[in-house]
C-alpha cells in the first residue's frame, strides 16, 4: 500500500499567489522519498498539506489510508510531523518537550516515562535532559525536534528541511539518524534543497519547482536520463554567451546547450572527446575560454534540464535564459 | 475527556513557563499593589464629592482594580500565542491529535489563574489599607469569578486575533483600542451616580462593567440579583469568546 498518495494538488493563498500548480506523487510504506528544490518552490506547502496544517485549494491527497481534509483527525494520530521552523518550546526541558508531545499522542505513565527515556538516549540528549532546550546547540535542538515527531512511533514521518541551517558535524549526524529511521520500517518524506541530501538519502525524489513536479524517479534513473556528460564553459567576454550558445549548438557532438548566467552547459555524447572539438570551435569565433569543466550527470543537471535553469541552493534559482 | 486532560497537559506548560520568569512573576504581583495605592491616593477625594456613595475610596477601588488587572493581563494573552506560532511551537501542537478548543482553553485558564492570583493580592493589600469585604467569603469569591471570568472572554478574544492577525502590532493596537475605552465605559474607578447619562447607557452593554457590578456587588455583600446576571452575561460572553477563538484555527488553517 502507498503510505502517501497525492494527486493534482493545488494551493493558492488568498491575493492570488498560486504554491501549488497541480502535484502529484506517492510513497510507498517504508519508503524515503525526497522532495527536492529551491525555497519557494512548494516543497513546505506541499508538507503542511499533508500534515493536515494547511487546507488545499484542489486535489487529494491520502496519508496513511486517510484523507487529509475529510480525516484530519486519523491523520495526525498516525503522523510525525519535524517542521522547518524548530517546534521546540525553548522555555521548557527536553523531558518536558518530549512527555508533552506524548501526552498529546494519549501516551501516559509508564509507558510514556519509558519512551521520553529511550528517545532521548537514541538521540544523544540524555545528559542534557533536564536542561531548559534554550541552552541546545542548534544541532541538538533539531535532534530534540526529530525525536519529538516520533515519541508516538508514527508511520510516517514529515521532515521539512531537516539539516538547514546545521553545521556539517550536525548534518551527518541527523543522515546517520535518518538512515536508521529508514531501516526500522517507517516511511519518511523529506524536503531539502541540497541536492547532495536527496540523492544520499532517498530511494526515489520528486524535483519541485514552480509549485509544480519537473521530475521524478530513483536517483540513478534521473542520472540515467541524461546521457553522456555535461562541460561547462564560461567565457572571458561575458557579453558574448549569446554568439557561443549558438555556435556550441551548431556542433554535431551536441545534444542541448542551456545557459545560465555566464555559464554554458552543453551536453555531450563523450566529454573528454568533444572537449576539444568545442574549444577549438569556440576560439575560431575568436571566443576567449576562461572556464571549462567536465562532469558526469549530477542530479544538478537533472535539475537543470527539467528546470531550465542551474540549481542555487540559497534563495531563489536565477531567471535563467530558457532553451 | 480528551478535551479536559489536553487543556491540563498545555496549561501546565503554561504555568510552568511562567514560573521560571520570575522577573515576570514579580511584576505581575507588584503592578496590582502599585494600582491600588497610586489610584488610591490620586482620586482619595473623590468620596466627597456629593453622591458618590462610598465612604472610603479604598474600600469603592478594591474590585475595581481586580476587575482592571484582570482586563489589562488577559487582553495581551494572545502575545503569547504569536510566540508560539513565530517559534513553530503551535505549528507543532496542531499537527497532532490535540483537541483544538484546549488549545485555547489551556490559555483561557492560564490567564485566569493569574488573574485570580492577582485579585487576591489586591484584595489583601485593600484589607490593610482598610477596606473590608461586607460580603464576606462569598463576596470575596464574587470578585475572583467575576474578575476571571472577564478574563477569560479576553484571553479568548485576544487568542482569536492573534491568530486571523497573525501580527502583534495588530493584537496590540487593537486590544489598545478595546482596553482603556471599556474601563472609562464602567464603574471601575468612578461612581455609577456621578456618570454623565450616555455613559451610564453604554456600560450596560460592556463586559467590563458587568465584570466590575458583579465584583463590587459581591465583595459590598449586596442584593445579588443584579450581580447573577451580569456573572450569567460574562459567563456568556467568555463562551463566545472561547468559542470564537477555537473557530479561529480554521481561518489560520486556511491563510498559511
Amino acid at each position: 500500500m502507498d503510505a502517501i498518495e497525492v494527486e493534482d494538488l493545488r494551493k493558492t493563498y488568498t491575493g492570488g499567489v498560486a504554491a501549488l500548480r497541480g502535484i502529484s506523487f506517492s510513497v510507498r510504506s517504508g519508503e524515503v522519498f525526497a522532495l527536492l528544490g529551491p525555497n519557494g518552490a512548494g516543497k513546505s506547502t506541499t508538507v503542511r498539506i499533508l500534515t493536515t496544517l494547511s487546507a488545499p485549494t484542489a486535489g487529494r491527497a491520502r496519508v496513511a489510508g486517510f484523507d487529509v481534509v475529510s480525516q484530519p483527525r486519523e491523520v495526525r494520530r498516525r503522523i510525525g510531523y519535524v517542521a522547518q521552523a524548530s517546534g521546540v518550546d525553548v522555555t521548557a526541558t527536553g523531558r518536558e518537550n518530549l512527555t508533552l508531545q506524548g501526552q498529546l499522542f494519549r501516551l501516559s505513565g509508564a509507558r510514556l516515562r519509558g519512551r521520553v527515556d529511550e528517545l532521548l538516549d537514541l538521540f544523544q540528549l540524555a545528559a542534557a535532559a533536564d536542561r531548559p532546550a534554550l541552552t541546545y546547540s542548534g544541532g541538538m535542538r533539531r535532534r530534540l525536534d526529530v525525536a519529538m515527531g516520533l515519541v508516538h512511533r508514527p508511520e510516517v514521518l514529515f521532515l521539512d528541511e531537516p539539516t538547514t541551517g546545521l553545521d556539517p558535524e550536525s548534518r551527518s549526524v541527523m543522515w546517520k539518524e535518518v538512515r536508521r529511521l529508514a531501516q526500522g520500517g517507517l516511511t519518511l518524506l523529506l524536503t531539502t534543497h541540497y541536492l547532495e541530501e536527496a540523492d544520499q538519502l532517498a530511494q526515489r525524489l520528486a524535483i519541485v519547482d514552480g509549485g509544480r513536479i519537473v521530475a521524478a524517479g530513483t536517483p540513478d534513473e534521473l542520472k540515467g536520463r541524461l546521457r553522456g556528460d555535461v562541460v561547462s564553459v564560461e567565457l572571458a567576454d561575458r557579453s558574448r554567451t549569446a554568439e557561443a550558445e549558438a555556435l556550441l549548438r551548431g556542433q554535431e557532438e551536441v545534444a542541448g546547450v542551456m545557459v545560465d548566467g555566464t555559464r554554458l552547459y552543453a551536453q555531450v555524447g563523450h566529454g573528454a572527446r568533444a572537449v576539444p572539438a568545442l574549444l577549438g570551435t569556440l576560439e575560431k569565433a575568436g571566443l576567449d575560454v576562461a572556464q571549462v569543466a567536465l562532469s558526469r550527470p549530477s542530479l544538478e543537471d537533472v535539475y537543470l534540464t527539467a528546470t531550465g535553469h542551474a540549481y542555487r541552493e540559497e534563495g531563489e534559482p536565477a531567471a535563467a535564459a530558457r532553451r | 475527556m480528551e478535551f479536559l486532560r489536553d487543556t491540563w497537559h498545555l496549561f501546565v506548560r503554561l504555568i510552568r513557563a511562567t514560573m521560571r520568569m520570575p522577573v515576570f512573576v514579580i511584576i505581575s504581583i507588584v503592578q496590582p499593589v502599585l494600582w491600588v495605592l497610586l489610584f488610591g491616593q490620586l482620586f482619595k477625594s473623590v468620596t466627597t464629592i456629593p453622591g458618590f456613595g462610598a465612604s472610603s475610596y479604598v474600600q469603592f477601588l478594591a474590585p475595581g482594580i481586580s476587575i482592571m488587572t484582570a482586563l489589562f493581563g488577559a487582553a495581551y494573552s494572545g502575545m503569547g500565542l504569536l510566540a508560539d506560532i513565530d517559534r513553530g511551537v503551535l505549528d507543532r501542537l496542531l499537527a497532532t491529535p490535540v483537541s483544538r478548543g484546549a488549545l485555547i482553553a489551556g490559555r483561557i485558564l492560564h490567564a485566569a489563574v493569574q488573574v485570580v492570583v492577582q485579585a487576591g493580592i489586591i484584595l489583601l493589600v485593600a484589607f490593610i489599607l482598610g477596606a473590608r469585604p461586607h460580603g464576606g467569603l462569598p463576596g470575596v469569591l464574587a470578585v475572583f469569578l467575576s474578575a476571571s471570568l472577564l478574563g477569560a472572554a479576553f484571553a479568548g478574544f485576544s487568542n482569536a486575533l492573534a491568530l486571523i492577525a497573525r501580527r502583534q502590532e495588530l493584537v496590540i493596537a487593537a486590544m489598545n483600542f478595546v482596553v482603556l475605552p471599556s474601563t472609562f465605559l464602567s464603574s471601575m474607578i468612578m461612581s455609577r451616580n456621578l456618570m454623565p447619562g450616555w455613559i451610564r447607557g453604554a456600560s450596560r452593554f460592556n463586559p467590563v462593567n458587568w465584570a466590575v457590578t458583579a465584583a463590587r456587588d459581591g465583595f459590598e455583600g449586596r442584593a445579588p440579583s443584579e450581580m447573577m446576571l451580569c456573572l450569567a452575561l460574562l459567563a456568556g460572553f467568555a463562551l463566545i469568546c472561547g468559542f470564537l477563538a477555537t473557530r479561529s484555527f480554521g481561518r489560520y488553517r486556511k491563510a498559511m
